[in-house]
């Protein structure tokens, strides 16, 4: 029933099942809202059986990178990731956050070695639920709120 | 476990096991000293890269060294060396490596250790980064516990002071959380030791948060004092609200145990009293010792020579 609110995309990406108010932040963190791109749709607070409420990104022409996946994993870990071609689901996965995260995440520790020097960060997941990463260089713990600010 | 070719970066990477092992090689190695210098080091340096000036740290390491029959090169300050000019800490390591078989490192941000370990192929072993780590101090200071009871297990400690920013409380109760201790964390409230360290304590050992220094004296068997340090506090206010807390005195000890042991990482402010260095109580000096041939062991395992 959702679905018929948006237009099917003919190839590309939805991102499904985004926990209702975090589309917006996919869409950011995947730098989607920028000028020449294919269509981006943004379906909002969408009824769903599983979630309550929720949130469905739609981008025409783009497949995404593991390195994106694992970025929409941190901020919305309940997504499912579609594959369209010629109007069709080709495939189908749920996002997970993977043990390491590696490149995609700053570290919130403003006197961090890997703030200064040329490194690629890397961070350890201490806890999924509530989300919890401990930075391989200083140490330091961060949380979902400061995770959200540093993706 | 193969030392050879091994970092020393953060006491998260020891197991019980490690630990045991350092003491037991430091142990061996203070008995051997008693018979003259000697040479497992010969030929082999040593580069003390401190970025951040530690006098007494830099001394210990190089003390080690010497006492190994090695010899030791380095600088004591960034602002000497090409760092200054702009060079990245990955090649001043490199630079560094092609000079000694192994590497200590002080440096003011948190995470360099790991990282230089990671650029050099020589062993690194962290000698404090910025407010993270400084094992070679957590391993000294349970070797001097281990030297003054004859074991670590079954004993009562407190750590008094600040364990809120205090680094080398954090990491000795993590490291304390191997053995079967009793802890006491005497603080004031304000310098509370930080709430993920005591669950994560508690799920271990058995721990006791307290304020009250007279009450808790008489249980203990280790008093670990610290500083309470200004330039830690984010705020001058709430650095004065706390400052002078608590003090080590003669009068206090009464309430304590006769085999109670007072140890500190040292420089002291006024937090012990002078007075107590006269006591058997005092353990803080021995301490200071406890480091030679702690990083002695480190040095000679890492260089493989031990
Ligand atoms: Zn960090």
């Amino acid at each position: 029933m959702a679905e018929l609110k948006v237009t099917a995309i003919r190839e590309g990406t939805v991102i499904d099942h985004i926990p209702a108010g975090k589309g917006l932040k996919v869409i950011e963190i995947l730098r989607l809202n920028r000028p020449n791109g294919g269509v981006l749709l943004l379906a909002s607070n969408v009824h769903s059986g599983k979630l309550g409420r929720k949130d469905i990104v739609k981008i025409e022409g783009k497949f995404l990178s593991e390195e994106e996946v694992n970025k929409i994993a941190l901020i919305a870990p309940t997504a499912t990731v579609n594959i369209v071609r010629d109007y069709m689901v080709a495939e189908k996965f749920k996002v997970g956050i993977p043990d390491e995260i590696t490149g995609i995440l700053r570290c919130a520790n403003p006197n961090c070695v890997s703030n200064h020097e040329y490194t690629v960060s890397k961070f350890y997941v201490v806890s999924r639920e509530p989300l919890k990463v401990r930075c391989h260089y200083c140490e330091r713990t961060m949380e979902e709120e400061e995770i959200l600010g540093n993706l | 476990m193969d030392w050879k070719g091994r970092d020393v970066i953060s006491v998260r990477d020891f197991s019980k096991e490690d630990i045991e092992f350092v003491l037991k090689v430091a142990e061996r190695l203070e008995d051997e000293l008693k018979n003259g210098p000697l040479d497992y080091a010969k030929g082999k340096i040593l580069a003390t890269l401190f970025f951040e000036p530690s006098t007494r740290t830099r001394l210990s390491f190089e003390s080690a060294m010497h006492r190994l029959g090695g010899s030791v090169i380095g600088f004591s300050s960034a602002s000497s060396t090409s760092v200054k000019k702009g060079e990245s800490l990955a090649d001043t390591i490199k630079t560094v490596e092609q000079y000694s078989d192994v590497i200590v490192i002080r440096h003011l941000m948190e995470g360099a250790a790991r990282l230089a370990a990671e650029v050099a192929e020589i062993p690194v072993i962290n000698a404090g980064d910025g407010s993270n780590q400084h094992p070679t101090q957590t391993l000294l200071d349970l070797y001097t516990i281990k030297r003054a009871f004859g074991r670590i297990d079954g004993l009562t400690i407190g750590l008094l002071g600040d364990l809120k920013y205090g680094r080398t409380v954090h990491s000795l109760a993590e490291a304390l959380a191997f053995y079967d201790v009793e802890l006491y964390l005497i603080s004031p409230e304000l310098l509370r030791m930080p709430k993920h360290i005591v669950e994560e304590l508690r799920e271990k050992i058995r721990i006791h948060e307290t304020t009250d220094l007279e009450g808790t004296i008489p249980e203990l068997d280790v008093l670990y004092v610290t500083r309470i340090q200004r330039e830690r506090f984010p705020d001058e206010q709430e650095y004065l609200k706390v400052k002078g807390s608590y003090q080590v005195n003669c009068a206090v000890l009464k309430r304590a145990k006769e085999s109670l042991r007072i140890m500190h990482p040292l420089p002291r402010v006024d937090e012990i009293h002078p007075e107590v260095d006269r006591t058997e109580h005092a353990l803080y000096f021995r301490q200071v010792f406890s480091g030679v041939p702690v990083r002695m062991a480190l040095l000679g395992l890492t260089l493989g020579v031990l």
